[in-house]
């Protein structure tokens, strides 16, 4: 299909605008997150942060870097346990043909459609009986269960388009399962390896509900709390929400920019969300 | 484990010679066969466990919440009284249930109509080539990317009824502020704006994944023979589509239904019941106030679930058939 020159720029220009639309809303959480106290409800209200402050930002600085930094530890713990689940199973049901590997993929399937507040009520009993209420810990447990299924439905994926060559080869220098799986296969499965990274770390960085019913009285709380409660006790200083909220975005524009091949790649491998 | 055996080096014609051989070769292969199930089972297993401690035991402490009557004291020692399907009775005659449901249904079926059809024509848009396409389908990506929580407070700052630039906007048209969270007439509508605009980017990427699937010599022959875009549209794009579409639509159904942070954060579910759906009636029954009612919360999960798993099996059903 050759497009005219001329035709395909007019429609760059449908396309930029469209674009502007779609993200009129995180445009607005920026210019919010930079306006004074006193503008916030001034009208008309400033399409352009005109004078800028930060005193958003030094507030999330103050009151919400032990929040994030508690983020930061339970989305790497959720992508580290993630990991060691679901890349060993990934290769088994790949590549070892597992007597009821396929009650084990619907299993799988299965648990994605499960609502995570019906989670979070069953983890809340568990929990309370265990007393693991409001351990960072017992929560990347709770967060780690977003990503499991994907993660093991991803690798499945992967691992089974391994050439057989590869594997053929390692067995015939005398390497075992153990051995193939870690020295032939997940190496060459590295893109596997890094959109499940990435996904388990956006979930548990983004989750609210387990954090909310499992540690909401914990020392350790995810920033998604931190917002929360913003929201919940100062609800005028909206500068200060809104920069948190900006903070609290930069990991997913991160990902977008560092890694824009591998999150397509995951969406479209049937991707999840709640 | 069919696989297993054909790798086994061939036995060589000598070996033939003593039936005692035979014997220990067989017995060999045996232990093999053991040895290969066992490492498989190794890799499996922790998945196997895993599912068992972190999936099936909390659905079964769920349904064991919904079965009994539990009180904030029974809940911790544990001895709360069998009740039967009291719990289920209690919530189907409540005058949540009828509203509850029928939001839940309303939010579910209007989300993803609009973001299927939103998605579906974003990309047709996207499919043709142009400048920057790539890049600006990589902005899309954005709102879906995003922690929940900040999107939710996003639309609710720019829904707010005195300072929101939504109201602004009409206000510079000439129309009367809206109490978009704050009234029933407009909070579930409300809500259902941003889940759609959560919910584009996800038709959108798969859609298109979709498109690119369909070879091109179609549209080419088709506009030789002089079908123009729409009819292009109708004749090619949207019958070849339909086994994408109905994979995004029943996977947009399954998880707009469990859909909670949203409507909990933006509205509470509220006023009153207006913007209630399953999901956040579950978790107010539970959690939401200081006398928590876990048995009845633990019910209305489990109707969600039975929703949740009808449609899911359905989607499981539709997929093995593509793959066959």
């Amino acid at each position: 299909m050759i497009t005219p020159v001329r035709r395909s720029r007019g429609t760059t220009a449908i396309g930029l605008v469209l674009t502007a639309l779609m993200l009129f809303p995180v445009y607005w959480m920026l210019n919010v997150s930079l306006t004074p106290q006193q503008d916030m409800r001034k009208s008309p209200p400033d399409l352009f942060p005109l004078h800028p402050t930060f005193s958003g930002y030094q507030a999330v600085l103050r009151d919400q870097l032990p929040y994030l930094l508690t983020s930061l530890l339970i989305g790497l713990g959720t992508v580290a346990l993630t990991l060691l689940i679901s890349a060993p199973a990934g290769y088994a049901l790949a590549r070892l043909r597992p007597r009821g590997g396929g009650a084990v993929s619907i299993a799988l399937l299965v648990a994605q459609m499960v609502p995570g507040i019906v989670m979070a009520m069953g983890f809340y009993g568990i929990f309370v009986d265990l007393g693991l209420m409001n351990t960072w810990w017992g929560l990347i447990v709770a967060d780690s269960t977003i990503a499991v299924p994907f993660g093991v439905m991803i690798f499945v994926a992967f691992m089974s388009g391994v050439p057989d060559e590869l594997t053929a080869a390692a067995k015939m220098d005398g390497a075992g399962a153990f051995r193939t799986f870690w020295s032939v296969v997940l190496p060459v499965s590295r893109n596997a390896v890094v959109t499940v990274s990435l996904f388990a770390f956006l979930w548990a960085w983004s989750d609210f509900v387990f954090a909310n019913t499992l540690d909401s009285g914990g020392d350790w709380r995810p920033i998604t709390l931190g917002i929360y409660r913003y929201i919940g006790n100062n609800n005028q200083e909206w500068n200060a929400i809104m920069a948190t909220a900006v903070v609290a975005s930069l990991p997913a524009a991160l990902l977008l920019v560092l890694a824009q091949r591998y999150v397509a790649a995951g969406v479209t491998a049937g991707a999840v969300k709640d | 484990m069919t696989l297993a055996r054909a790798d086994r080096p061939q036995r060589s014609p000598a070996a033939s010679r003593a039936t005692a051989t035979a014997t220990a070769d067989a017995r060999d292969a045996r232990r093999r066969r053991l040895r290969g199930r066992l490492t498989t089972w190794a890799f499996v297993a922790p998945l196997v466990l895993y599912l068992a401690a972190f999936y099936l035991y909390p659905l079964y402490r769920n349904v064991d919440l919904s079965l009994h009557h539990y009180t904030v004291r029974s809940f911790v020692d544990g001895d709360a009284p069998f009740s039967g399907l009291d719990n289920f009775r209690q919530v189907l005659g409540d005058p949540t249930f009828w509203p509850a449901l029928r939001n839940t249904m309303v939010f579910t079926l209007v989300s993803i109509a609009l973001q299927y059809g939103a998605g579906l024509a974003l990309a047709v848009f996207f499919n043709r080539r142009f400048r920057l396409s790539g890049l600006l389908r990589a902005l899309f990506l954005i709102p879906w990317l995003l922690p929940l929580i900040v999107s939710s407070s996003t639309w609710a700052w720019l829904l707010n009824s005195e300072s929101g630039l939504v109201n602004f906007g009409l206000h510079l048209v000439g129309v009367a502020p809206v109490d978009w969270l704050t009234s029933p007439a407009w909070a579930l509508n409300s809500v259902i704006l941003a889940n759609i605009w959560i919910g584009i980017p996800f038709n959108l990427v798969i859609l298109h994944s979709g498109l690119q699937n369909i070879p091109a010599d179609l549209y080419e022959a088709a506009s030789l023979d002089g079908a123009n875009a729409w009819q292009q549209f109708r004749r090619i794009t949207f019958p070849l589509l339909r086994p994408v579409s109905a994979i995004v639509l029943l996977l947009g159904f399954v998880y707009t239904l469990k859909v909670f942070d949203l409507i909990w954060i933006m509205t509470k579910g509220g006023p009153g019941d207006s913007s209630t759906t399953l999901a956040t009636w579950s978790y107010r029954l539970g959690f939401g106030s200081l006398l928590p009612q876990f048995g009845p919360g633990a019910a209305v999960g489990n109707i969600l679930i039975l929703i949740a798993l009808v449609f899911g099996l359905l989607y499981i059903r539709v997929q093995r058939r593509q793959e066959a």
